[in-house]
Order: C-alpha cells, then structure tokens, then sequence
C-alpha cells in the first residue's frame, strides 16, 4: 500500500521537473533575443542531423559492435569474442612496430613542417619587397591533393630516374624507395613535410601579422638582439598558434597523410613502413579481418579523441582570452 | 628603419624553390614523351610533346570498361568539389541558425551530437561507413560519394561562432520589421554571411575535390572515377609495363593540381581568411 | 498615435533570483516624450524591451493605445525602434532598410516609396538613399535609423541609446534634431538614456529609474530642482547636487555647527542637498576651505570643505580667490533627505530669515 503512492509521488516529482525544464528559459543563450517556435528549428536542424546519425553514428556504433566479434570468413555470421580482437591486435609485434613507426612518422613530420613553416613564416613577415609574390608561392602548394602530392614524390623518389635518387647517387648512396624500409621513410616523411608546410606556414604568418605594432616598437627599445626580441616576445605570443597547430600536424601526419602512402606503397606493405590508419585499411579491405581492423579502429578513435579534446579545451581558452 | 637583408631573402628563395620546383617539374615532364622521361629523367623545360598528351589523357577512353576519359573524371571532380561545398554550407547554415537563434530546449543536446563528430575523422570508420554504404545502394553513386562526407561539424562550428557575432539588434530590428524566421534567415542573415560563405566554398571545394580514400572505396564503376581515382589507377597499370606513361601521369597529375591551386591564387585573401578563422 | 499604459510591469530573468524590474506603473499621454533614465543596470532597457516586445513581459500589464500587447510579436505592437548601434541591415542601401518593414507589412509599393522619399527629405538623406550604410558617417546612420523608425507611422517611437555612439558635438546637433522632429510628428516617445543632460533636455516628462524601480517621474525642472531623493539628487544635473550631513537640534538646522535656518522638523540627523548654483561666494557666511577650482568658461566651480562636509559652489564673479572663502544659501532652496532612507522629506522653515547665515 505504501510502495504504490511513493512511486507515483517520485513520479509525479520527476514529471514536474521535466515540465519545469521544458519551460524554463536557458540561462545564457546564444543571442538575447530568440524566435520561439516549436517547430521551425527542427526543420533547419534535421538535415544535418540525419545526415550525422546516418553516416556518423551508425557506423562508429558498428566499429564498435565488430570490434568484439570475429567475422566467419565464409561469411556464414559471426562469433563474440569479447576483447579478443583487441588482445591480438596490443600482442602482435607488426602491430607494436607500426604503432611504433606512426609515432615516430608523427613526431618527425611534426617538428620538420613546424620548424620550416615558421621559420619561412618569420621571414615572410620580415621582408617587404616581393612579401606577396613569395606568399603567392609559398601557399599555393597546399592545395595540391596528397595522392599529386604522393604521385610527384614517387617520381622525384623514382629508382631509374628521380631526381633526387640521382643526387643520393653523387654521394654514393643508392636511394631504393619502395624497397628498402627506412629509404621509404625517408620518401614519406619528405613528402609529407613538403605537402604540409604552407599550412603551417599560412597560420604563422597571420599569427605574426596580428602582433600588434606598438609590441614591436616597444620590443625594438627593450631589447637591442634581434634573436632576443624574436624568443622573449614574438614566440610567447605565437604560442597559441604554436599549440593549435601542433595537435593540427600529429592529426594530419596520422590520417591524411593515407594518399602519400598508398601511393608510395601500392599496396605492397612487404617490407615497407606504414602507419596505423593505413594498417586499418590494409587488414579490413585487404585481409578481410573485419573485428580485428574494427578493434584497431576503435583504438585510433580513442587516441584521436583524446587529441580533439585537448584541442576543444584550448580552442575554448582562446575563445574567451581573445 | 626596415633594412633589406640578403639572409631572409636567400631564406624565402630556398622555400620557394622547396614547395615550387617538384610542381614545376611536373608541370614541365607533362609536355615530353614517355621515353624521353624515361632515358633522360625528369624536365625544367617545357617540350613539344604537351598538347598530344593533354589531348589524349583527357579524350581517350581507358580503364577496364574503355570508356573513361580524362575530361569524365574531370567532371566528376568538379561534381565532388562543387557538390561538398554547396552541401557543406547548405547543411551547416540551417544547423547553426537552429542552434542560435532559436529558444530551443534540445539545442545544448544537438550541439553536442553535431559536434561530437570532430572527435573522429572518417578514416577510422572507414569500414563500417563503407557497409553501410552498401547497406542502403549508395555505393556508385554521387549521393554515396558526397553526403557521407558531410557528416562532421566543421562547417557548422564556424557558422555558429559567426552567427553569434552578429550584433543581436539585427534580429531585434528585423523582428520589429515584421521578419519570421524564414524571412529572416533568407532576407538578412544569408546576404550578411555572403563573405562568410564564399571563404567556407573555397576550403570546402579544395577538401572535396581532393578526396581520395573514399572514392578509391566508394567507386568501382569507372564513370563515377575522379582524377584523384584515376591517379590510383593509372599507378596500377603500371606495374607490369616496360616503359609507363610517365607523361600521361604527370598530365593527370598537374589536372588534377590546376582548380585548386587556381582558387587558392586567386582568391588568395578570402581563403587565409577562411581557413584561419574556421581553424580547419 | 496613442497613449501608452504600463500597469505593475516587473521583468525577471531566467536563472536570476532578484527582479531586473519590479512594479512599474505609468501612464504616458498621446504624444508625450518620456526619457527613462538611470545609471547602468537600473533596469531602463529592459523595460524599454518590453514594451518594444523583445522581452518577455513577467508580471503586469503594457497597453500601447488601449490594447493590452503583453502576447503580441514586436511586429504587431505598431511601434518603432532606434537602437544604440542603429541595427542598419549592412546589405542594404538606405531605401531598402527603410523600406523593408513596410514590404513586409505587404504595403503598396507606391505607398512605400512615396513614405521613404518623404523621411528622407525630413533628415535630409536624399542624396544618400542608394548607398550602403558603411559609406555613410556616423550622423548619417543614425538618421537612417530615425528614418525607418519614421516611415513606418508607428503609434510610438522607441529610442534605446540611440545617440552614444556619436561623439559630444554631433550629440548635441541630433539631440536638437530628435526633439524637433517629434514635435513635427507628434508621435509619442519613450527614450532610454544614461546620460541625465539629454534627459533633461529631451523630456516632457523624465522617469527616474534605480534598481529596477522608478525613483521619480516628473518635468525635468521638477525633478531638478526638488529630487525626490537622494539618489535623483545626485543623479541628474552637473556638477552633482551636494549632500552634506546635517543636524536638526532645537528647531536649528546646523551644519558643521553653523546655523542655516530655523525649522519645525523633528529632531536628529539630516542629509542635507545643496545645488552649486544656490550657494553663493559672498562678504559673509559659513566659511569654506577652497580645495579645487575648475573654470568652465562662464562660471567656475569651486570644490571645498566646510568641516568635513565636501561642497560645490558655482561662482560667476571671476574674482579672485583666497584659501577660505564665505558661502551662504538661501534657506528656502535648502533640499532635506532623510538620512536613513533617502527619501525627500518637506523643509519647515519657521520664521522668515534672510539670505545669510545665522
């Protein structure tokens, strides 16, 4: 007699509170005065909506779901294996040297197309005549596709008659890309540093640009070495641009440096280094091992949320520090 | 006070020729034969040879089924390109217009489900978009290679943050002129965006057009190929061939390079600003 | 044209626990020009919001000519706004913004361009009525807003701040030209301000706001000259209104001691409210320790203390100055505050006195 009447008083409470939710008006909201319609928002809305539910959540949800089953390969269903996919895949050492080679991709990649935007970004903003002529050309390359990219690469990187295979030969170095592991690397990195240098390029420019001229001037009385004026005040105030760019290049240098791989490796991972984004692709289309490249998938999901994550919390700072 | 100092220029000079050269290289190679390529390496110099291979690579049909053309592919980038950017803004407008400017109980929910798909590229779901892909007839299709690639928020994210600094007495005013939402959103807030917008079509345009990975999954009827599809398999061909077409392959290359890097020239301030004002 | 009625209008905001606006009642005649002023805060917008119908309207009742419009969208209140930053659609040239809240309204096209030809030869803007706000200066879009808030012959004009973007002198010209022009129209007028000088000089009739609630309504010469409280006191006129602490003992009103008049007030502490203008320089009265001059021109202020009373004297004489000069009042120009609530309380002067201290 006494549970009923408690439940429907808890229930009656908890309605009531929903009601008052439903009714209350945000406490910021984003402009100070709103249209207050039922449903003319979910119209404008659900476009994007079904399109992120469709091609955003089904599949991530499946990624997971198959990362704990192992697909029959006669394609007679599927067996629950719990985290088996994901105890094989840690175990595997091709897995651990690939994990192993992307960090090493990524840190290299990383620092070389950073250094080299700013330091093309510091000199762009120093020089006056032909400033717009050198940032016409130094810009332009980052529209080039990365599979171009990758093309051009493999060319300059050509066992008869690239280029720079030619120079490695002056020195007396046979340059075998797409044979010999670390000569790959070498081509990988080359070319994904060249493919990502006028990005960096582009947001150390601006950020150099909007240092205010009044810094500077004061700068030029403080400081009389022009290496001290550059590291004690212009780097500090680069330093968000800094940070922003470098979760931008280690998610760059881990997924979209895919088409300059695929291009230099053709598919042949043999003997050649790759990253793990790649190794998804190669074991779920190319090996058919479906849980297994799901169990991978989802661990690359979780370190690149984690890298987003950091970025949002810094996006955030910079929102509301200006 | 600003002296001309010889170090930054011979600096900047370097870069230039870093970034530049191998395109040149490229550009130059795609006027020469394949043999001479293939005897005498890659050329500076433009050769005799451009408007026979350009000819061919856009007008000859190959492929297995033989009737791709480099003009077809063509036209399937730009579809790419065009068809993402327009959609981009189309999707992420509406969105972040529900977002902001209306009393919206779900708004805070929705934004967090938008903008959940930041946190995961479409690389690493890569296979089971694909299956469901197949699961609903979009493979081989331009709907199949274009919407699944709208689903992430960067549009949206840099719609909303350009809304809310809309000074709010816009509304106000249009509000007190008798303006619905419609009327609103149509009559004041897309005119007022136009600049916006423009930015948004030209980084979303070079991101369509250069897609690779999902069209390589996504196609395998060779009229939906894009240049970028046709480069993977121009580079299958070759395996097995005495003598590649090198020159078919720089042409195709330096196609495919053209749009993109014409629009980022061109429109050179529009799209710094684009890109450093949406952070990607 | 209309008559606008306000009747316990109070505002609260989601989240808030105190009140931005509580209990507002008044009547504004048809025609009328009504300033609301107060410092930030005090609750002058948002209550111009709501009758404007950009806020919600939470307790009380707003009627614009006889109709209750508390549900009623902005559109349908038949009123006009100005706003601080002039809202101009940037998009659109000077006729378009001013035309766009007719086409909306679905009115005749000829009507339309007939209504913007005349508001632009009223503020002047013919020459301007094809151009893009941003080429225009900042007197200009100011006119403009006045003009789409002209055109639509509304039953009231709202101005929000509509002047402090402009600098001291356009202010002084578009203030003039505000006044001019309503008189014209006979529109009725509610004004929001934080500035007291354009409130006086604007109103029929200013509307003292603080915290969220009315201090004073009244004609601009009564509420300066007889605030309502201390708070108005220092509020409106320049420099501020003296309060100084005072004590009534005996039916003596004394200041630092020094006798300034003979009252029937009870006894016990007083604030007590010296205009600078009142206060006269003179060969006798109490003496003031000159602290600070500042020379305006015409007159000069003299900043000073009497004990340890701080107090403004407006003095035109132009003479020179010594250290400690003599002040002296007329008793009958004496404001008294009650010290504890602020609140104006009547001087009961009890026997006729000359102008002199003591």
């Amino acid at each position: 007699m006494t549970d009923i009447p408690l439940a429907a008083t808890r229930d009656r409470r908890l309605a009531g509170r929903l009601a008052a939710w439903w009714r209350a008006e945000p406490a910021s909201p984003a402009k100070r005065v709103q249209f207050d319609r039922p449903l003319t928002p979910w119209l404008f809305v659900l476009p994007q909506i079904a399109v992120v539910v469709i091609f955003f959540y089904w599949p991530s949800v499946q990624a997971v779901t198959s990362s704990f089953y192992i697909e029959d390969p006669f394609g007679f269903g599927s067996t629950f294996v719990g985290t088996e996919n994901y105890r094989d895949a840690l175990a595997s050492t091709e897995y651990r040297n690939t994990a192993l080679f992307t960090a090493f991709f990524c840190a290299v990649v990383t620092a070389l197309s950073l250094g080299l935007g700013l330091l093309l970004a510091v000199k762009a903003d120093k020089v006056i005549r032909g400033a717009e002529s050198y940032r016409t050309l130094l810009i332009s390359v980052y529209a080039i596709a990365p599979p171009v990219a990758g093309l051009i690469g493999m060319m300059i990187f050509d066992m008869h008659m690239g280029p720079l295979t030619q120079v490695a030969a002056w020195f007396g170095y046979d340059l075998k890309v797409g044979i010999d592991y670390w000569d790959t690397a070498v081509a990988l990195i080359t070319i994904s540093v060249w493919k990502q240098i006028p990005y960096n390029f582009i947001f150390f420019l601006s950020g150099l640009q909007s240092v205010p001229a009044s810094v500077r001037e004061a700068a030029l009385i403080d400081a009389k070495s022009e290496w001290r004026r550059f590291r004690d005040i212009i780097l500090p105030l680069l330093a968000p641009t800094a940070f922003f760019l470098l979760v931008i290049n280690i998610t760059y240098t881990m997924f979209d440096t895919f088409p300059i791989i695929d291009v230099i490796v053709k598919d042949k991972p043999a003997n050649n280094p790759m990253t793990l984004v790649y190794k998804v692709y190669l074991d779920g289309f190319k090996g058919n091992d479906i849980g297994g490249s799901s169990a991978q998938s989802v661990i690359l999901m979780v370190v690149v949320a984690a890298l987003t994550i950091v970025q949002f919390r810094f996006l955030e700072r910079r929102v509301h520090y200006g | 006070m600003q002296k001309i100092k010889p170090f930054d220029h011979l600096v900047l000079i370097l870069g230039s020729l870093f970034l530049c050269l191998p395109v040149v290289l490229a550009l130059m190679s795609s006027t020469h034969g394949a043999v001479d390529i293939h005897s005498n390496g890659l050329y500076l110099t433009p050769g005799t040879e451009g408007w026979e291979t350009y000819k061919k690579v856009l007008t000859h049909r190959g492929g297995f089924t033989g009737d791709v053309t480099g003009l077809l592919m063509l036209g399937n980038s730009l579809v790419m390109g065009l068809g993402f950017a327009v959609g981009k803004i189309v999707l992420s407008m509406m969105a972040a217009y529900a977002l902001v400017y209306f009393r919206f109980r779900f708004a805070t929910i929705l934004f967090w489900m938008i903008f959940f798909t930041l946190l995961l590229p479409l690389e690493v779901r890569i296979m089971p978009s694909y299956q469901v892909m197949a699961d609903l007839h979009l493979l081989n299709t331009y709907t199949g290679l274009i919407l699944p690639l709208l689903a992430s928020a960067t549009g949206t994210f840099f719609f909303r943050q350009f809304f809310r600094s809309v000074p709010d007495e816009l509304l106000e005013a249009a509000r007190i002129d008798g303006a619905g939402p419609v009327k609103f959103f149509l009559d004041v807030l897309v005119p007022l965006s136009r600049t916006m917008m423009a930015a948004i079509f030209i980084i979303m345009f070079i991101y369509g057009w250069n897609q690779y990975l999902w069209p390589l999954l996504m196609t395998t009827d060779e009229s939906f190929y894009t240049l970028m599809r046709g480069i993977k398999s121009i580079l299958q061909v070759w395996v097995g061939s005495q003598i590649p077409d090198y020159n078919e392959a720089f042409a195709l290359a330096v196609l495919a390079m053209i749009p993109p890097v014409a629009v980022v020239v061109i429109f050179q301030r529009m799209f710094i600003k684009g890109l450093t004002e949406s952070d990607k | 044209m209309a008559n606008l009625s306000l009747k316990g209008v109070g505002k609260t905001y989601g989240g808030a626990q105190q009140a931005a606006v509580t209990g507002i009642d008044l009547d504004i005649a048809d025609g009328e020009f009504i300033v609301l002023v107060g410092p930030s805060g005090c609750g002058k917008s948002s209550l111009l919001r709501m009758i404007a119908g950009l806020e919600t309207i939470s307790t009380g009742e707003v009627a614009i000519g006889g109709r209750v419009v508390n549900r009623l969208d902005p559109a349908e209140r038949d009123i006009a706004m100005v706003f601080q930053n002039y809202a101009l659609y940037p998009h659109m040239s000077v006729r378009d913004n001013m035309a766009y809240g007719l086409k909306n309204r679905r009115t005749p096209k000829a009507e339309i361009a007939q209504r913007v030809e005349e508001a632009a030869r009223m503020l002047e803007l013919g020459p301007y009525l094809d151009r893009k706000p941003r080429a225009l200066s900042g007197g200009q879009r100011q006119r403009v807003a006045m003009g789409r808030a002209i055109v639509r012959q509304p039953a009231a004009f709202l101005f929000d701040e509509p002047l402090s973007n402009l600098d001291a002198r356009l202010r002084v010209t578009m203030r003039m030209e505000i006044r001019r022009l309503q008189k014209r129209l006979g529109t009725t007028s509610v004004y929001v301000t934080h500035d007291q000088l354009e409130a006086m000089t604007l109103a029929d009739r200013l509307v003292v706001l603080n915290g969220g609630r009315i201090e004073q309504i009244g004609a601009p010469l009564e509420v300066y000259r007889r605030p309502a409280s201390t708070f108005v006191a220092s509020f409106i006129g320049a420099p501020a209104m003296s309060l100084v602490d005072a004590q009534i003992e005996n039916g003596q009103l004394l200041l630092e001691r020094y006798l300034l008049a003979h009252v029937g007030n009870a006894p016990g502490p007083v604030t007590l409210g010296l205009r600078a203008e009142e206060l006269r320089i003179g060969p006798a009265g109490i003496p003031m320790r000159v602290e600070h001059v500042e020379e305006l021109g015409a007159q000069r202020i003299v900043h000073g203390m009497i004990g340890a009373q701080r107090l403004s004297v407006a003095d035109g004489s132009g003479a020179p100055l010594s250290e400690t000069v003599l002040v002296s009042v007329d008793p009958a120009r004496l404001n008294l505050f009650d010290t504890a609530t602020g609140r104006r309380s009547e001087l009961r002067l009890t026997a006729a006195q000359a102008p002199l201290p003591v």
